[in-house]
This record gives structure tokens, C-alpha cells and sequence, in this order.
């Protein structure tokens, strides 16, 4: 469960901001910022899901913290990894041992290297081999499944191996990026158990999807990602009955559009990066907005054991 | 009207069936649910219905006829991923056009801005661009819309916006849909009937 | 300074280089080349910038001349070459898989072959000259666009968009007019602004050779391998300016052709 205070963090985001440099006329350039003044903190053996719709940016998130951000895109802000800041140095030492990224498919793996094979390179301590079976026991995966090459495997095997790296890495801090897009029912239920797993371990484990509904089975809190921030961070729990216990206005519509939930629309969209309105980014679709909404952007704040971005927030 | 599939078969490779023996028909005014776990054949059931694969054994008719072979195609189907259904260089206003005349009213309904159309695909987000996709798949010669986990990308909002909308163009225009989502809450809410393709595939 | 600011430059200093050498070569009368051998082989000096040769004639309108010719070469050459290169791809990525079989077939087996060897067999059968030069290069030059194209044709006949097209009531020709050619114009320019200096040094090293244009054209090529015999008693302004003259030609477009590049790759388009 959540441990707010006495812990370090294991990953702490504080007013990180991303941005891209882009061709706006012909000739000249801008800088475009995507992601704007976004916290966010994982504790040990704690699952983070940072939820939004996708091509919203919240990837960019998961880049920056494992260091691999594009060339046109600068950031800043302050990003730590167990109490300390991570500097590009030390984000290339961490990627793949300390901190692990579970991608969305096989794609991402070796075509030509047997599966066995490439698990046992992300191992770092001990034996590569007996370290890899031993994970892959877990999972049920045989040793026939060790020579098998990715594409001979079936999408729940493909899964399973794509955790198996993240676990016999030893990482203590797993970011999965949009796991579970064309999975059924059933595989969706099996992937996020591999992640309850690999927190129960004492993993951090930052989930990003824009699938809110798997977020909440197995997430303990909830990072809401609306145009380029985070609006809200609440625990799981709050996510109930009419979502009176949620704070931000935003998030509660979204709870309202569930379609168990009402599927009631609220109009209007996200703004993109480069029409961000004046104040509070949500105050235009907001009918609690209020003229002081329009003049100044909220900074995040406490409010009942979750953080939020709002100035009516209670 | 009455969009039907008899006994159909489809295979890429030898031995291998995706779908076999599958039937399934959709009538006019009908929003229809087709469930199945991944590797059931649900998007390729779509994509042969919609007339972008031809079935192996058995036919897809409309009112008894065969479908058209070139011209418009009286059943539309909306993808996943609005961003590769657009052609990356054309503005938006064009894509739109691409199908032929449409109603103006159905833009605003959809939330579509005016300013929008004059933007290219890389100026607006997945959301913006998926209600692209499904105005100009409400052609007013379209008569059935197929929706292959239309909403699956979107943000619960504009998944229920866009869905309002669906709704209402059907019960005015009279059309069939078919919905395949892996969402249940989504079917049942949605849906007046539901198919199952575990129970309907007879592929082994 | 961003790129496309920089490639808008270098497309100015290019084009630039490339009109003026153009028109030099048109508005220098055949008087400025005559032999006069009472100012053979000297070096160069206010009068004559690039010295002069054995037979006292200035080097600057020689090089001047000679690169006008090479840089028709190269224009038709590549031209040619691009269309080669549209025409097979788009029919390779088109026409069916035995048509791709052997289009295929061919573009590996020329890519096989080094250019030069190729190209020298080619001008060798067409008699030399510069019908042999410019069919030469047009032939040896297209294989690796070629392969860009088809490749890129079948990617945009499976696009989602494309197939929509098609379901929206499109015809074949519509869709290959409106969705599939657009796509096709920047690779194309692309394309031929990088094999435009590849011609021209091919066109040179033939010439140079003795196997290309005819000693009476005096393309830089020509320039070259005649100073070659007057190298060693010491004349090193008959080959290096020629020399650098290229280069510098051959340089600007080869630097024009990689922005273009980058700047049409979505991987780099934003630098």
C-alpha cells in the first residue's frame, strides 16, 4: 500500500518539464512544450499508473526518465532515482539494470536471437543461465520455450518473456508502457497480474496506458495526464460510486464517461502543446471555472491524501 | 436492409484457418456486439465484411446481392489508429471530402472545430482525428458501419462524445453497426444483441 | 541556424554556381580559348586566374567550358536515371509478382556490377562519345533509387488510408495520382539531386579514361587526363583548378541532397 511519508521515493518527478524544437513557418523553428511542470513519485512495492489518451505525450514520461528522449526534445526539472538525481550519465548506467522498460510487443525484442538467449543478457548478478530458467519457471515457461525464436511465440508466451527481462534484470523500478492495447479480457488480466507480482517483490512499478479501466484493478494510485500535466494523483479507492471522493473536475468526468458509469460526454477536447489556454488548462470545458481560473496556472497541491490541480479542490 | 455473411471461411496460409464457417448478419437499425478473444478472427470477420479481404469459402451479401466490387461501399469501416487512416500530407478538409458531400451538421455534432480543417494530421491528436474518421465514414450512402476498436485509444470522454454521436446518426439514418471492442461495459451498454465468434468459429 | 535554413542556402549558392558557370561558358566566345603561344604554360597570375596551358590557352575559360559540359551530362544523365528509377519502381511495387520478380532481379544484378565497369561496357558498345556517356550513366545510375521507390509504393498500397481510399468509392488511377505520386516527389527530388554529382564524377573518370567524350569536347574530364602528361614538369595549375572546380560543384550538391534528405525523414525533419 501506499506509503506517503518516512520512505524515500524511489522515483521522484518534480516539475518536469519536455520540450520540443519544431518548424512552425517555413523557415523558422519554435520551441513546442509538450510536457509542462509534471510531478510525479513511485515508493517501493507500489504500482503508478500515469493515465491519459494516447499521443498526449505521457510516453514522453517514461523517455525522460530512462534517458532516451529524441534529439530535438530538451528538458528540465528535476528527476530522482532512490534520493538521488539522475544525471544522462548515470540514467545510461541505470537503463536495463536498475530501472527496466516493458515494452508493448515482441516487436521490440531480438528477431534473430533465440528468446532464452536474450533474456540471459539482461541478467547482471549471478549465473545468466540458471538466473533465466529460474525466472522462466515462474512464468511456466518451459525449457523447450528457450530456443524458440520471438516470433515463434504465442502472444501470452510473448508477454511472459517480455516481463521475464524486466525480472531477471533485478530492476527495482519497472515502467511499462501501454502494455495492454489489443489484448482480450483474459490477457489483460494476465499481463497486469505480472505486474501485482513484480510489486509485491518490492518493485516500483510505473504503469502508463490510456487504459483506465485495466489502471484501476491493479493500480494503488492513479497520475491523471491532461495536456501535458498531471491533474490529479489519487488512490485507487477514490475512484468509486459517483467519484464524489475524486478531486479534480476532470477526473471525475472521466469516471462519469465510463460506460458503466453514465457514459455521459462532457463536450469539448484536449487542447494540443501550442493552444494551451490562459490559466488553468482544464478551465475552458470546466464549469466550476471561476475568473481567477483563467488568469493564473494551479500548482499542484495536497488535498486528502492525493495531490491535485485546482483551486476549487476540496 | 440486411447485411449478411454465409459460411465463411479465410485462411492466410495452408491449415491455418482464421475464420471458418462463420455466419453472421446485421440488420438495418441494429447495433450489434461481436466479442471474441484475440486470434478469433474479429478484425479480419470485419475487414471481410467491409470488402478489404475476400472470404476463402462463403459471401458477404446485402439484401441478397453481392456487395460492389469498385465505387463507394455501402459498409464502413472505422480502424483502431486514426492516425494511419489519414493520409499524412492532405489537410483535414480534404480528407473529409474524400468520400463525397456530407451532412454539415454532423461535424458540429461530432465536436469537429472549423478550424480544424485546415490542419494537417500532425497538428491534432488522436482524439481530433478519430472524429474525422467516423464523420467521413457517416456518408449519407453508407448504410452499415463496422467500428474496430474505435474508441480503444481515446480517453473515456471523447469515447463516450463520439459514441453519443454514433448512436444518434444510426437511430436518424436507420444504419446497422457492429461493434467490436474489448471493453465488455462498452457492449453492454451499446449493443442490442452480441455475438460471440468462440461460439460461432468453427475453425479448429 | 536551422536546416532548413541552411539547405534554403546552399540551394541559393548551388543554383547560383550552377547558372553562372552556365552562362560563362555561353558568353565566352571560342577567341578566349585560341592557342597563343607567346604566353604558353604559365602559372596563374592576375591575367589568367588558372594559369595557362601548353598551348596558351587561358585555363579559366577552359575549366569554365569544360564544367558546362560535364553539368548538361549530368542534368540529362540524372534525369533520366530518376525517371528509370520511377517508372521500374512504381511497376515493380505494381504490376504483379513476376514483374517485380525481374525488375527486382535486374536492380540487384546492376548493383552487383560497380558502376564504372558497367558504365564503361555500356558507353564502350554505344561507341563512346556523348550519346555513350549520357546512356552510360542514365542506365548504371537508377538501381538504388529504384529500390527506394518500390519499397516505399508497396508500404503506401497497404496503408490504411489508401485502402480506405478505395472503400470510399476511389479509382485506381485517383488513388495513384493523388495519394501514392505526391509521396513520391520528394524521394524523386531527393534522388536526383544526389546521383546529379555522382553522374558528373562518372561522367569525368570516363572521359578521363579516354573511353568517353572525344578529345574535341572539353569537359573536365578531358582537361584532366590531358594535364596528367604535363604534371610532371612541374604545371600543377593545368589539373588543380580543373580539379577543385568539381569538386566544389560535386560537393554542393552533395550537401544539398543530404539536407533534402533529412529534412524529408521524419527521424530528422525537425532539426
Amino acid at each position: 500500500m501506499t506509503t506517503q511519508s518516512g520512505e524515500t521515493p524511489l522515483l521522484e518527478v518534480q516539475d518536469l518539464c519536455v520540450s520540443f524544437v519544431q518548424y512552425t513557418s517555413c523557415l523558422r523553428q519554435s520551441t513546442l512544450q509538450v510536457i509542462n511542470n509534471l510531478s510525479v513519485s513511485i515508493y517501493p512495492g507500489e504500482i503508478v499508473a500515469v493515465v491519459g489518451s494516447s499521443g498526449s505525450g505521457k510516453s514522453l514520461l517514461a523517455h525522460a526518465v530512462l534517458g532516451i528522449l529524441p534529439g530535438n526534445a530538451s528538458f528540465s526539472g528535476v528527476i530522482s532515482y532512490d534520493g538521488q538525481a539522475l544525471s544522462p550519465k548515470r540514467q545510461a548506467e541505470l537503463r536495463g539494470r536498475e530501472i527496466a522498460l516493458i515494452p508493448q510487443s515482441v516487436n521490440y525484442l531480438d528477431p534473430l536471437m533465440r528468446v532464452g538467449k536474450q533474456v540471459q543478457t539482461s541478467v547482471h548478478a549471478g549465473n545468466p543461465r540458471s538466473r533465466q530458467r529460474e525466472v522462466f519457471e515462474r512464468y511456466q515457461l518451459s525449457p523447450d520455450v528457450d530456443k524458440l525464436f520471438p516470433f515463434q511465440l504465442s502472444g501470452g508466451m510473448a508477454r511472459r518473456v517480455l516481463v521475464s527481462t524486466a525480472l531477471v534484470s533485478g530492476a527495482r523500478l519497472v515502467i511499462a508502457d501501454e502494455p495492454t492495447p489489443g489484448l482480450d479480457d483474459a490477457a489483460v488480466a494476465e499481463t497486469l497480474d505480472y505486474f501485482r507480482d513484480l510489486a509485491d517483490q518490492g518493485c516500483g512499478v510505473m504503469l502508463i496506458t490510456h487504459d483506465i479501466e485495466a489502471a484501476l484493478k491493479i493500480a494503488d494510485r492513479i497520475a491523471v495526464f491532461y495536456a501535458g500535466s498531471t491533474v490529479e494523483i489519487a488512490p485507487v479507492q477514490d475512484f468509486a460510486g459517483e467519484g464524489e471522493a475524486l478531486r479534480h473536475p476532470y477526473t471525475k468526468a472521466l469516471w462519469r464517461a465510463l460506460p458503466q458509469n453514465g457514459f455521459e460526454p462532457m463536450p469539448g477536447s484536449q487542447p494540443l502543446p501550442h493552444e494551451l489556454p490562459a490559466g488553468c488548462v482544464f478551465q475552458p470545458r470546466c464549469r466550476q471555472a471561476t475568473s481567477e481560473c483563467s488568469t493564473e496556472r494551479p500548482a499542484m497541491r495536497t488535498v486528502r491524501e492525493g495531490m491535485v490541480r485546482c483551486i476549487h479542490a476540496t | 436492409m440486411l447485411l449478411e455473411a454465409k459460411q465463411i471461411g479465410f485462411r492466410y496460409e495452408r491449415d491455418r484457418w482464421v475464420l471458418r464457417g462463420v455466419d453472421i448478419s446485421i440488420q438495418s437499425g441494429e447495433i450489434v456486439g461481436l466479442v471474441g478473444p484475440s486470434g478469433f478472427g474479429k478484425s479480419t470477420l470485419c475487414r471481410i465484411l467491409a470488402g478489404y479481404e475476400k472470404p476463402y469459402e462463403g459471401q458477404v451479401l446485402l439484401d441478397g446481392a453481392p456487395l460492389p466490387a469498385s465505387g463507394f461501399h455501402p459498409v464502413q469501416l472505422v480502424f483502431q489508429h486514426p492516425e494511419k487512416a489519414v493520409n499524412p500530407r492532405w489537410r483535414m478538409s480534404r480528407t473529409l471530402a474524400e468520400g463525397g458531400a456530407l451532412d454539415e451538421s454532423l461535424l458540429g455534432q461530432l465536436g469537429i472545430q472549423q478550424e480544424w480543417l485546415g490542419r494537417f494530421p500532425n497538428e491534432l491528436s488522436g482524439g481530433e482525428l478519430q472524429r474525422f474518421c467516423v464523420a467521413r465514414a457517416l456518408n449519407p450512402q453508407t448504410r452499415f458501419l463496422l467500428a474496430d476498436e474505435m474508441t480503444a485509444m481515446l480517453d473515456t470522454i471523447t469515447q463516450a462524445q463520439i459514441w453519443q454521436v454514433v448512436k444518434e446518426v444510426a437511430r436518424r439514418e436507420n444504419l446497422g453497426v457492429l461493434v467490436i471492442s474489448h471493453e465488455k461495459n462498452l457492449i453492454h451498454r451499446l449493443c442490442t444483441r452480441v455475438v460471440d465468434l468462440t461460439i460461432t468459429n468453427e475453425k479448429t | 541556424m536551422n536546416r532548413r535554413q541552411k539547405t534554403l542556402i546552399t540551394t541559393v549558392c548551388a543554383a547560383l554556381l550552377l547558372i553562372g558557370v552556365i552562362a560563362s561558358a555561353l558568353l565566352i566566345g571560342d577567341e578566349w580559348i585560341a592557342t597563343n603561344f607567346e604566353i604558353k604554360n604559365e602559372p596563374p597570375s592576375l591575367a589568367h586566374p588558372f594559369g595557362t596551358d601548353w598551348l596558351g590557352r587561358d585555363m579559366l575559360a577552359r575549366t569554365v567550358k569544360g564544367l558546362s559540359v560535364s553539368i548538361g551530362v549530368g542534368v540529362i544523365a540524372a534525369t533520366a536515371s530518376a525517371v528509370i528509377a520511377l517508372i521500374l519502381g512504381m511497376l515493380a511495387a505494381t504490376m504483379g509478382k513476376a514483374v517485380d520478380n525481374a525488375i527486382s532481379w535486374l536492380i540487384d544484378l546492376l548493383l552487383g556490377v560497380p558502376h564504372l565497369v558497367a558504365l564503361i561496357l555500356i558507353s564502350f558498345t554505344l561507341g563512346g562519345g556523348l550519346k555513350g556517356v549520357v546512356v552510360g550513366i542514365a542506365l548504371t545510375h537508377w538501381p538504388s533509387l529504384a529500390r527506394v521507390i518500390r519499397a516505399e509504393v508497396m508500404q503506401l498500397r497497404s496503408a490504411e488510408y489508401v485502402l480506405i481510399s478505395r472503400k470510399l468509392g476511389k479509382s485506381r488511377w485517383w488513388i495513384a495520382s493523388r495519394h501514392i505520386l505526391p509521396h513520391m516527389i520528394p524521394q524523386l527530388l531527393v534522388g536526383f539531386v544526389l546521383l546529379f554529382p555522382h553522374a558528373i564524377l562518372h561522367e569525368a573518370s570516363i572521359s578521363f579514361l579516354g573511353l568517353g567524350l572525344s578529345p574535341h569536347q572539353p569537359a573536365i574530364g578531358i582537361i584532366l587526363s590531358e594535364s596528367m602528361r604535363y604534371l610532371t614538369s612541374g604545371m600543377w595549375w593545368l589539373a588543380f583548378f580543373p580539379g577543385i572546380s568539381l569538386l566544389m560543384i560535386v560537393r554542393a550538391f552533395d550537401i544539398l541532397g543530404e539536407n533534402l534528405r533529412k529534412l524529408t525523414d521524419p527521424h530528422s525533419a525537425h532539426q
